[in-house]
């Protein structure tokens, strides 16, 4: 199970790497695995779109489950990494690089501070 | 009955568990509950229970001891004997839903093959396995609209001509929605459907629905309707009579979204009323959107083709309080009486028995309106279901035919009070020139009384 | 060898069916409204009997071996249903023609609302339901519509066990309703401190399934439903178990409200590889008024030689109308016949003996599976498909593996609060020896765990095809044959 650790993580297991004043997100390690073979990915929100923290910002489904992936930050929606829809499987290979899901220009840089660091987040994964 | 156990075997089986006898196995039910008495008859053998079903059975008058010209949403064609032939394969109907692919490849190719001829007869790009009939396929279009537009758009727009039935479980469905705001407009004919509809889209428009035929037989081309409601940004969808498309061109060709209605008259008896089974047909981009189980073709481990439930993830037991339907089920035996009959019929078939339909209908409609006083109300095109209008109340006329054995139709002052001196007649493959006849000659002979 | 589909067999100009020479004139069709294309597949009738004779081939059934779904109960289904419900007199029956010209039909779906009424301890009954599902949604719009006439439009939640079937939340939802999860203690019982904690005046119902999907009689099921009904909610019963009670205990008694059941299962109609079921719905009486219509009453008393007239009725504050037409009459034919032979004290011998069989059969199996509940279990039961010391070997292979042994497999990865579920039912219709068989293949199959996993890991071998790729098929969605008249596939 892998965590890196330039990055923080929701209890909902999406992570969010700052750079600049824009966040990039996706879904965990943990998270792609428990999904197994991802099939489909939809976006909900749309380039331009704002987005609260909590709130649903994609859909996962895989053959066995379907899950909601919550934006960890609040801010307006830049790009989505459409080609997800196409190739849903670089998901599972690659959920910390080529598998991100959107860039989030920040409203509120302070919610940073209320995810968890990669240790916590693994210790968190590993009592579950 | 059924029960295969020995006094021995109770005995050893008892004694395996531990216990003395099989009342203690029921010791958790609360004793002031437990083992009441069942006002309920004694139990009887099958000669017996026979006897009894048909006298049952015999009590009735079936389409078989009249002339019948009952349509209305259920119709009388003819099921080739072979379709009840292969429906009656303990294979097919003791088998369960096809949860375990590996051992279940007759019932999914089955399912795969109805996908196919669905799309093939609608000209849409996919199907699911079915819904339950008709009307809850209708039920279903409408909520599937809903959500596409994550419930951005509210109202929906449904012809006053879709079979009454139809907009009754529509709204049941409907009643716990939040927000969804159903529009049926008070149109002076059925052919101001399209103007009207056209006048009331708008932005919250998700869903505009008609029937083709419509619950009055009449047929109309509703392209420009289609066009201006995606234009708007909304969807489209039609209920259709699909034994009729085996002669009459389909909606898919007007641009409309969904194609959903009722296939008992592809292959299954009229039974009362069910069961029956509503198919669902739409285009790729919206497979994600729809309920309803779906098939899909897939290969195993040495690469043989086969055939699996798929998308599951769009259903009740993954999403749960996130599905839009609980829908568990299709109606699986009754998807494969009408791949059967698709199947039998074939390309030569079914456009054989759809003109077959048409014409009679026409020769009726045409015998029945040449009798002073009696009128064919449809303006437009018809298959092969039409509107009399008689010179009194329908309800006088059926009557009296009744007495002579001929179901006259459906007595359309069920659909409206304005409407209770029409009759809607359907004609089907069954009836003969010499039944035909007979329904003039005694409609003249009411009408001269 | 695959079966090839029937565009494949298709051949151009193949006849399979033809009719009567037109005996009518011939008049022009409408240009504007003629079809152009039908490409439908062209097959002799041999072509078509072979063929689907061929895939009925590949499927198991209950005709063809033991069939232990928990939850489904995979009861032998009489052949003389099948007979019954065949007779012309009611199959060529149309839904629309006149009450009195159809009084065998009504007085049958009468007989059955009654029987079904007094089995449950319930007071008015709708067949309209199409399917269990169909049955639950009637529960929540009538838990809807019974709020709402009271005005008590602040019940919002319907509480719901972690161990109910998937259909149970998103029923709630299609009814208007959040959902609220009830966690299930350490004897698989509804926990009822939880339960009474989360019942308030936002509380519109609970819904309870008795026996539970872990098999097991809610112990303390009157003191559930009382909480509830204490803080003004109601009970809806989900039947889908009902095998376990006939003759046993009413539901009705015991405190639920509203309950649907499931003829395909409970009543032995077919499950026809995935419908047509039919799921009727019984309430008490201070609900029969919320009731979907038509339901069939008798609209005019017997007088003197003559019988009652039966026929339709709508409820005066019915939910509304369901389907079309009555309801899935050829198989409430079905599960009448099934009940007249059975009579009163064939159905407690169901009950008891499908009580008996799934007790025997857990006995034989929970030193080597894990069970956890240990209680008496009544017509089913769960175990753990999964050992501590071979942990790549889950539930799924178990089930795989069973395939080769010939039988199906049980219900797998459900109830969600049991790891590696394998929920099992044998039925009251399956032979001592059955059992014996079933178990030894699971004991078996638990030795090969521990010392040939692959024979799990790379199973089912022996059936008509081997394990299929499910993440394939989502990806690439093919859902239509090839058709030689499309390009396209």
């Amino acid at each position: 199970m892998e965590t890196l650790s330039d990055r923080k993580y929701a209890k909902t297991d999406e992570w969010v790497k700052v750079q600049a004043n824009s966040g990039r997100i996706g879904i965990s390690d943990y998270a792609q695995d428990q999904l197994s073979d991802i099939v489909y990915v939809e976006f909900i929100k749309e380039p331009g779109d704002p987005v609260e923290k909590g709130e649903v910002f994609a859909t996962i489904e895989s053959v066995k489950a379907a899950a909601d992936v919550n934006s960890p930050v609040s801010g307006i929606v830049k790009e989505l990494n459409e080609a997800l829809m196409d190739t849903p499987e670089v998901l599972n290979n690659d959920p910390y690089e080529e598998g991100w899901l959107g860039l989030i220009e920040l409203s509120n840089e302070s919610e940073i501070g209320d995810l968890m660091e990669a240790e916590d987040y693994e210790s968190y994964c590993e009592s579950r | 009955m059924y029960i295969p156990h020995t006094d021995q075997e109770r005995q050893e089986m008892l004694a395996t568990i531990g216990v003395e006898s099989i009342e203690d196995l029921f010791q958790d039910i609360p004793d002031k509950y437990r083992f009441p008495h069942l006002d309920l008859p004694d139990g009887i053998s099958e000669m017996e229970v026979l006897d009894q079903m048909k006298l049952l059975a015999d009590a009735n008058y079936s389409t078989n001891d009249f002339v019948n010209f009952l349509g209305a949403g259920a119709y009388d064609h003819y099921v080739p004997a072979a379709v009840d032939m292969l429906l009656r394969r303990g294979d097919f109907f003791s088998a369960y839903t096809p949860y375990q692919p590996e051992i279940s490849q007759g019932t999914l190719q089955a399912i795969f093959e109805y996908q196919t001829l669905i799309t093939n007869l609608t000209g849409m790009e996919i199907s699911n396995a079915s819904h339950y009939d008709g009307a809850t396929a209708a039920a279903e279009t409408v909520i599937t609209a809903y959500y596409h537009f994550r419930k951005k758009r509210n109202t929906v727009i449904l012809s006053p001509y879709i079979n009454p039935e139809y907009i009754a479980v529509i709204k049941t469905y409907l009643q716990a929605a939040r927000d969804i705001n159903i529009i049926i407009p008070d149109i002076k004919s059925p052919a101001h459907f399209a103007d009207t509809a056209m006048d009331l889209i708008s932005e919250d428009t998700a869903l505009v629905f008609f029937q083709y035929p419509d619950f009055m037989g009449n047929l109309f081309d509703y392209t420009k309707m289609i066009r201006k409601v995606h234009e708007t940004g909304g969807l489209t969808a039609s209920i259709v009579y699909p034994l009729a498309l085996g002669l009459i061109k389909s909606p898919s060709t007007m641009g409309v979204d969904f194609i959903v209605g009722e296939a008992q008259s592809l292959g299954l008896p009229l039974s009362f009323g069910g069961p029956y089974i509503g198919f669902f047909s739409t285009k790729k981009e919206y497979i994600r959107k729809i309920s309803g189980r779906i098939v899909g073709e897939t290969v195993d481990e040495d690469n043989r083709r086969g055939y699996v439930l798929t998308l599951t993830a769009r259903e009740q037991h993954i999403r749960r309080e996130k599905a839009t339907s609980n829908i568990c089920t299709n109606q699986g035996l009754n998807a494969l009486a009408v791949a059967i009959y698709l199947s039998l019929l074939g390309k030569t078939g079914l456009k054989k028995v759809a003109s077959i339909c048409y014409q009679k209908a026409h020769y009726l409609a045409d015998q029945i309106s040449s009798i002073k006083g009696f009128a064919l109300l449809n303006q437009a095109p018809f298959f092969n279901e039409f509107v009399i209008r008689c010179p009194k109340k329908a309800s006088v006329f059926s009557k009296k035919l009744s007495e002579a054995g001929i179901l006259a139709g459906y007595d359309l002052a069920n659909f409206s009070d304005n409407n209770a001196n029409e009759l809607l007649v359907a004609v089907t493959e069954k009836i003969t020139k010499e039944d035909m006849d007979y329904f003039v000659e005694t409609l003249q002979e009411v009408q001269n009384a | 060898m695959p079966e090839k589909t029937i565009y494949e067999l298709s051949s151009s100009g193949r006849v399979g069916f033809t009719y009567p020479e037109l005996d009518v004139p011939q008049k022009d069709l409408p240009k504007n409204f003629l079809r152009e294309d039908l490409p439908l597949p062209e097959l002799s009738e041999l072509d078509v009997v072979r063929h689907f004779t061929n895939l009925s081939r590949l499927n198991y059934s209950i005709d063809g071996g033991f069939y232990p779904l928990g939850s489904c109960t995979m009861k032998y289904n009489p052949r003389i249903n099948e007979v019954t419900s065949r007779l012309p007199g009611f199959s060529a029956t149309h839904p629309l023609q006149p009450i009195e010209t159809v009084q065998g039909n009504l007085l049958l779906m009468y007989l059955l609302q009654e029987w079904l009424n007094e089995i449950t301890g319930f007071d008015a009954a709708t067949l309209q339901p199409a399917a269990g599902a169909h049955g639950e949604l009637v529960g929540g719009l009538i838990i809807h519509a019974y709020h709402q006439f009271k005005n008590d439009g602040k019940r919002t939640k319907i509480l719901i066990p972690d161990s109910a079937h998937g259909t149970n939340p998103a029923t709630s939802n299609m009814s208007g309703f959040d959902i609220v999860s009830i966690p299930t203690d350490e004897r698989g019982n509804v926990n009822c401190e939880v339960l009474s904690k989360k019942c308030d005046e936002t509380t519109a119902g609970l819904m309870l399934t008795n026996p539970n999907t872990l098999g097991l009689f809610e112990e303390e099921v009157v003191r559930v439903n009382k909480i509830v009904h204490d803080a003004g909610g109601l009970v809806y019963g989900d039947g889908a178990n009902l095998n376990a009670l006939l003759g046993i205990v009413k539901p009705g008694q015991l405190g639920f409200d509203i309950m649907h059941i499931n003829l395909h299962k409970t009543f032995s109609t077919p499950h026809g590889g995935g419908g047509p079921g039919a799921g009727p719905v019984v309430v008490s009486g201070f609900l029969e008024d919320f009731l979907p219509g038509p339901i069939v009453e008798i609209i005019e008393e017997a007088k003197g030689d003559l019988p009652p007239l039966y026929g339709f009725n709508f409820p005066e504050k019915s939910v509304g109308r369901m389907k079309a037409f009555h309801g899935h009459f050829g198989i409430m034919i079905r599960a009448l016949t099934y009940m007249m032979v059975q009579g009163k004290d064939g159905l407690r011998s169901v009950s008891e003996h499908a009580v008996l069989n799934a007790n025997y059969l857990m006995k034989l199996l929970k030193d080597v599976y894990t069970l956890p509940f240990d209680r008496t279990c009544k017509h089913e039961f769960v175990l753990e498909g999964y050992w501590q010391d071979v942990p790549d070997v889950h539930a799924l292979d178990i089930a795989k593996r069973l395939i080769d042994y010939g039988f199906h497999p049980p219900t797998n990865y459900f109830p969600l609060n049991v790891h590696e579920a394998l929920m099992i039912e044998p039925t009251e219709t399956e032979s001592k020896d059955t059992l014996d068989n079933f178990a030894d293949a699971l004991l078996d199959i638990a030795r090969e765990a521990k010392t040939t996993p692959q024979l799990l890991k790379e199973a089912p071998h022996n059936a008509p095809v081997k394990r299929l790729d499910e993440v394939k098929a989502a990806r690439e969605l093919i859902l239509c044959c090839w058709n030689p008249d499309q390009q396209t596939k």
